[in-house]
């Protein structure tokens, strides 16, 4: 199965042609979310896992944001077990990260 | 109508901002990635609305709510469904927005806010007919105008959002602040002596270190208040 890919369908909807909006609102995502992303990578190194579901639950707004529907069930799946302090689902979330970085990166 | 928007997220808070913007009404007076900030703020500045997220580190936004004085409207924005029962427990908030915000969906909040605002000002008005003079207050419950003479009224409590009134006979519980009641209050026979409790000083039984004791209600005395307390009271020395 295809990888789910980002989408700008929300910002466009939210924007309602002003363009000069999205660029700013493209510009603060593309500032935040490598920070974030860090953030995530090093709260599961020190396997903090409240931290960890806590910055989950942060990033799974950008993936709302980028219609990212699939990932943004596995984000839900993850916080919650990751209150548990089980990370069964982190390399599947780690991929949509990445697959977010590249993105960003692009538009 | 004026908000803040409070949430540790910039593309959030841009969110928000954009919806706010979009509405001829909204005013966007401005933003806070810390709760305490905006906590700082409101102390000192008045606002309609405030947009806040409920996650947030450290101080989440049903604490916010119960810290703030007197807490504007509140529409509270969330990546979770399942904390609205628990939104709805408070008077001030009143609407609960999931992330992401649709432009449809925000503007019936907008509408709730307004209808809120609305709302409490016809109460107030109403509630305005006091007669000083007359020696009572009209207080307004399921929309009857009780009246309510001073000289039966004990004690007034604040609690939340609300504020209980007991009298010689009942305990009325009221959608107001301390402060306003306060406003309507004879000075001669009331005194604030804690920042909960507002008292008719001609029915204290006892007085004993930090407490005054009122029919059966043991009544902490703040010691910013209790000199003024003592001041009123004819003491035999």
């Amino acid at each position: 199965m295809a990888t789910e890919q980002p989408n700008l369908k929300y910002i466009k909807e939210l924007s309602g042609n002003d363009r000069a909006f999205e660029q700013k609102f493209l510009g603060i995502v593309k500032g935040e979310f490598p920070v974030e992303k860090q953030h995530y990578i090093d709260c599961l190194g020190r396997k903090d896992f409240i931290a960890t579901a806590e910055i989950v639950h942060k990033l799974k707004h950008k993936l709302n944001i980028l219609g990212l529907e699939n990932g943004y069930r596995v984000a839900v799946a993850y916080e919650e077990e990751l209150k548990y302090g089980s990370h069964k689902l982190k390399d599947d979330f780690l991929k949509i990260l990445n697959v977010i970085e590249n993105y960003i990166l692009t538009v | 109508m004026k908000c803040i928007i409070v949430d540790d997220e910039a593309a959030a808070r841009a969110i928000v901002a954009k919806l706010c913007k979009d509405i001829s009404s909204m005013e966007v007076v401005d933003e806070f990635s810390s709760a305490i900030e905006a906590i700082k703020f409101l102390n000192k500045e008045m606002v309609d609305v405030v947009f806040l997220d409920i996650h947030m580190p450290g101080f989440n936004g049903f604490d916010f709510v119960e810290t703030l004085k007197a807490p504007p409207k509140v529409v509270l924005i969330t990546s979770d469904k399942d904390l609205a029962l628990q939104a709805y427990e408070y008077d001030t908030i009143v609407d609960y927005l999931v992330k992401p915000i649709t432009k449809d969906r925000f503007s019936k909040s907008i509408q709730k806010v307004e209808t809120a605002i609305a709302n409490d000002s016809a109460v107030n008005k109403i509630e305005s007919n006091t007669s000083i003079n007359s020696g009572e207050l009209f207080i307004n419950i399921d929309r009857r105008l009780i009246k309510l003479k001073f000289n039966e009224i004990l004690l007034i409590q604040a609690l939340g959002d609300y504020i209980k009134i007991k009298t010689e006979s009942k305990e009325y519980k009221v959608h107001n602040t301390l402060k306003k009641i306060k406003e309507k209050l004879p000075k001669d026979i009331f005194l604030q002596i804690h920042r909960s409790y507002i008292i008719n000083f001609t029915k204290i039984i006892d007085i004993e270190d930090n407490s005054v004791l009122i029919e059966k209600s043991v009544i902490p005395i703040s010691r910013s208040n209790k000199p003024e307390l003592m001041r009123h009271l004819n003491l035999l020395k």
